[in-house]
């Protein structure tokens, strides 16, 4: 037997391989890549105003991006996202337009949002049917109920509680919106508990592959249900930090955001088919979709090559990983 | 991070391969596109890039912008209700420096933090089509009078329509939006009756497309086949609603009736199919707000108030007492082919 | 190590199955089979495909229940609810198909389910991993084992499938209290790659674990094997050890050209 001696040949990977080999290593090249030519072509690129605009246009969709993460490495896909969080900023609106505590009201609003996610979770885990499928229905649903609610219009919500995640700070010279702190310190704790806990290395497992996560005694239904319920939660934070963007509670609002929130996580290399990337990346991707936007915007050129680079950018982030996963 | 760390330079390879690839591209963009410092530039944020009406409304902002030696950048929202897609372009837009910003608000309360804002920095807002709530929010306002474009529908349904006693479905947009309300409400003020009259068989939400158009009339009809008069918020859904009254047989009972001035829309007119539409001017609104830009930068005079850019009667069957041109006029003023 | 049939004080009994039945709907997949594993043997279990060997596996891991039929774990019944209960039990299972998650890492992997958490505050209020204490863990279970891997931080997916293999063999032994079962351990795996393979289910034995070896690999199965188990027909046909019977006879046995 040849292999009865040495010990193993232990090396801990150097720092450089370790950021090179980090899987948000190309997401990051991109988007340094754009910045700089941003940068080239128009100064006021750079402009701490701008970048900090930047950063607040990246809110919304950067936190139901971290949800959809979330589902995403289970193998699963939402597409309820945006409903459920237009849903929180309706039921917030209304509370408080109606005389209730604002704080009691958003409270209240996060937990319908848990629930929605819960609820989801439910029929994905419970009775096993495709995320994709159970999401849609979710999606159709929350649109009628929420124009059913809304009694079909949009209406402002004028609450300093409700906005503050709008409000502003100086630091160090760069102006940033409560909300942009909250997307960050969102995106360190979920970080934590996904690369740092058991709960996250069997989000990973599940995704990666349930059976075998089925027979090491993972509770695979129950940490499915975990998982959405999370999600749903931080659905829920993020109609806070919509409220704080734009005061307003518009049933036909964040259409797309289930499209842009997919697509901020596949640019940022997590893989459609589970078990593989990570937050930092869909961070990434998302100030990615941001800056390509505001840059295309400041250089004069039309931003529908927003929507094409954009495109271009999927195809390649889904590519890469269909390649690395056929070579295995 | 211990996953993934095997194959990573095979993909780094990859994406390095992309992204000079995109560099390019963005390059050739950059080529066709930069702008001198001292450009004056003018924002045009249109609710979606799809509808025709904001397509005219581009077009005869750019070519304006050409004529007046400006530089024109635009930005839309991706769908109607995309309030942060619209906040977004304006803070883009004065990021980029802008001198003035045109806006089709999409929902009105929504704009009104980034529209401020955009005016203590010095912008001028001019709201088009679509006034802001309050309507002082802005600089100025060129639009429609979209509540006396629903006065002139109703107007002429009931004055076309003789002594018949009406049965009255009304095709609305996407309500709570500010255009819905007032053309709706100019319509029944037109027609002579209030909200709830007992002559209105019932209402369906279009969101001014054709095929809800068609599914909503259907609907209205089924429950109320006496229907005989159809207000519709735009003509694509009144070319819906022409659909579902000729499969129930309908299409010659009912007074149609409509707002826009889409060339289509003067062609079914023309066709008989719709009785009389109500044009609005896309391009006067667009062409003037580059005008007031141009100006502001210039002088620093701005524009104030509502500016009504202005709305006719379009008919090959014109009624007594109610002024009107014909699908002639219409097919040459129209916009949207 | 070696078993008479005929000595005098009768060996301690691990795992025991009596007349257990499993039937999917029409199909019958154990007709009443019987099973025995000695403390400190290596039983291998034969069987033509579709014999019920895997079904077997499943219900004595509690991975299936079965129909009917009692399982002993040192001679007192038991009723595995799932995989866990078995796990507890200190049985430990080698798939066929492995039940890794191949884009995680070998120490990931060797404690997926079984995450150790850091002491103190860091683990029990902030649920911290102690992501050095298992890296270390699963290197000393892998020198221990004899068994040679590029590093602990690679993911499955980029090891050999022998490597794999030695993976979930690996797992098995750092786990298990009283017994591993290995479903197929090398039937997708080089000559070189096998052999790596029985030299750690030797291993596995040193440590006075028994181990029951599924396997279609006649000339491994009399390399290796104390006893060997011959399934036929959901059924166990005769149980006979390397000594007293030849492959020809066992091959026999299994597909009723014989009787034990
Ligand atoms: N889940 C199942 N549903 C129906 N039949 C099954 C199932 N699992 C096994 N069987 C049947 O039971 C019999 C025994 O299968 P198995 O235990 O896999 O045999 P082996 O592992 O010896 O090849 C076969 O006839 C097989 O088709
Ligand atoms: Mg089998």
């Amino acid at each position: 037997m040849n292999t009865a001696t040495a010990s193993p040949p232990e090396t801990s990977p150097s720092l450089k391989a370790r950021i090179i080999g980090a899987p948000s290593a190309g997401p990051l090249l991109v988007l340094i890549g754009f910045c700089v030519i941003f940068a080239l072509t128009n100064p006021r690129f750079l402009a701490t105003h701008n970048l900090s605009i930047i950063l607040q246009q990246t809110v919304i969709i950067g936190v139901l991006a971290i949800g959809q993460t979330l589902v995403i490495l289970t193998a699963g896909i939402d597409l309820a996202v945006g409903a459920i969080c237009v849903l929180g900023t309706i039921v917030a609106g209304k509370l408080v337009n109606l005389g209730y505590d604002p704080v009691l009201s958003m409270g209240f609003a996060v937990l319908v949002c848990t629930a929605a996610g819960l609820a989801a979770g439910g029929l994905v885990s419970g009775l096993r049917l495709p995320p994709f499928i159970v999401t849609l229905g979710i999606l159709g649903i929350l649109t009628a109920a929420l124009r059913l609610i809304s009694e079909g219009g949009a209406f402002a919500v004028r609450d300093p509680f409700l906005s503050w995640t709008g409000n502003t700070m100086k630091l160090g010279g760069f102006v940033l919106t409560y909300g942009v702190l909250i997307m960050f310190t969102l995106y360190a704790v979920v970080w934590y508990f996904l690369n740092q806990t058991k709960w996250g290395r069997h989000v990973y497992a599940i995704g990666n592959n349930p059976e075998a996560a089925r027979l090491v005694g993972i509770p695979v239904r129950r940490h499915l249900l975990s998982v959405y319920l999370v999600a749903g939660l931080i659905y829920g934070i993020a109609a806070w930090l919509a409220l704080g963007r734009i005061p307003n509670a518009d049933p036909n609002a964040m259409q797309t955001a289930n499209l842009d929130s997919i697509t901020a996580v596949v640019i940022g290399g997590t893989s459609l088919f589970g078990g593989r990337g990570g937050l930092i990346g869909t961070l990434i991707g998302a100030l990615i979709v941001g800056v390509l936007r505001n840059g295309l915007t400041l250089a004069g050129i039309d931003p529908l090559w927003q929507d094409l680079v954009t495109g271009i950018l999927v195809i390649i982030a889904v590519a890469l990983d269909q390649m690395s996963r056929r070579r295995n | 991070m211990s996953f993934h760390r095997i194959r990573t330079s095979a993909r780094s390879k990859a994406l390095q391969a992309g992204i000079s690839a995109l560099g390019l591209m963005l390059g050739v963009a950059f080529g066709a596109g930069s702008a001198s410092a001292q450009e004056v530039i003018v924002g045009l944020v249109t609710k979606t890039e799809v509808n025709p009406f904001f397509a005219k409304m581009r077009q005869a902002a750019e070519a304006r912008a050409k004529e007046k030696g400006v530089k024109l950048i635009a930005r839309a929202g991706k769908f109607d209700g995309d309030n942060e897609g619209q906040v977004a372009a304006i803070e883009d837009l004065i990021s980029a420096g802008a001198k003035g910003i045109l806006v089709t608000p999409n929902n009105s309360s929504g704009m009104l933090d980034i529209i401020k804002k955009a005016r203590e920095a010095g912008v001028l807002v001019i709201a088009l089509d679509t006034a802001t709530d309050p309507a002082d929010a802005v600089d100025a306002t060129f639009a429609t009078d979209n509540f006396e474009a629903g006065v002139q529908q109703g107007t002429y349904a009931r004055k076309a329509m003789g002594d018949t006693k009406a049965v009255v479905a009304m095709l609305d947009g996407t309500p709570g939006g500010t255009v819905d309300t007032f053309r709706h409400d100019g319509y029944l003020k037109g027609f002579g009756i209030a909200e709830g009259d007992p002559s209105i068989a019932g209402a369906a939400i279009t969101n001014g497309a054709q095929d809800k158009g068609q599914v909503g009339m259907e609907n209205l009809l089924s429950k109320n086949g006496d229907i005989n008069a159809v207000y519709t918020i735009n003509e694509p859904a009144a070319a819906g609603a022409y659909a579902a009254l000729k499969s129930f047989g309908k299409e010659s009972d009912v007074m149609l009736t409509s707002i826009d001035g889409g060339c289509a829309g003067v062609r079914d007119v023309k066709d008989g199919k719709i009785a009389a539409t109500v044009m609005q001017f896309p391009y006067k609104m667009a062409s003037m707000g580059i005008d007031a830009v141009a100006e502001y930068a210039a002088t620093g005079k701005k524009p104030s108030g509502f500016v009504n850019t202005g709305s006719f009667l379009i008919t090959d069957k014109p009624v007594e007492g109610l002024e009107s041109k014909d699908t002639a006029w219409g097919l040459e003023n129209c916009w949207g082919d | 190590m070696s078993f008479e049939t005929n000595t005098e004080t009768p060996p301690h009994v691990v795992l025991e199955a009596r007349n257990v039945v499993k039937t999917y709907g029409h199909v019958t997949a154990l007709a009443g089979v019987d099973f025995e594993l000695r403390a400190g043997e290596i039983l291998a279990v034969v069987g033509d495909n579709g014999a019920g060997k895997s079904t077997l596996i499943k219900a004595l891991t509690g991975a299936l229940h079965p129909t009917s039929g009692e399982i002993l774990l040192d001679g007192a019944p038991v009723h595995f609810r799932g995989p866990l209960d078995a796990r507890h039990a200190g049985i430990e299972t080698v798939y066929q198909d492995l039940a890794m998650a191949p884009a995680l890492d070998i120490a990931s992997n060797l404690f997926l389910g079984r995450e150790l958490r850091a002491p103190g505050i860091l683990g029990s209020i902030f649920r911290r991993l102690d992501k050095k204490r298992m890296r270390e863990e699963a290197r000393r279970a892998m020198s221990e084992l004899k068994f040679r891997l590029p590093s602990i931080d690679n993911a499955v997916e980029a090891l050999s499938g022998g490597q794999r293999q030695g993976v979930a063999v690996a797992r098995a032994a750092l786990f298990a209290r009283k017994l591993v079962i290995m479903d197929e351990p090398t039937a997708a795996l080089g000559v070189r790659e096998t052999g790596q393979v029985l030299e750690l289910i030797r291993s596995i034995r040193e440590r006075g674990l028994a181990v029951v070896l599924i396997s279609h690999n006649m000339p491994n199965v009399f390399d290796i094997a104390d006893r060997i188990h011959i399934m036929r027909l959901g059924r166990r046909a005769a149980v006979v050890t390397p000594k007293t019977h030849s492959m020809n006879d066992v091959v026999a046995i299994m597909t009723g050209a014989a009787t034990a």
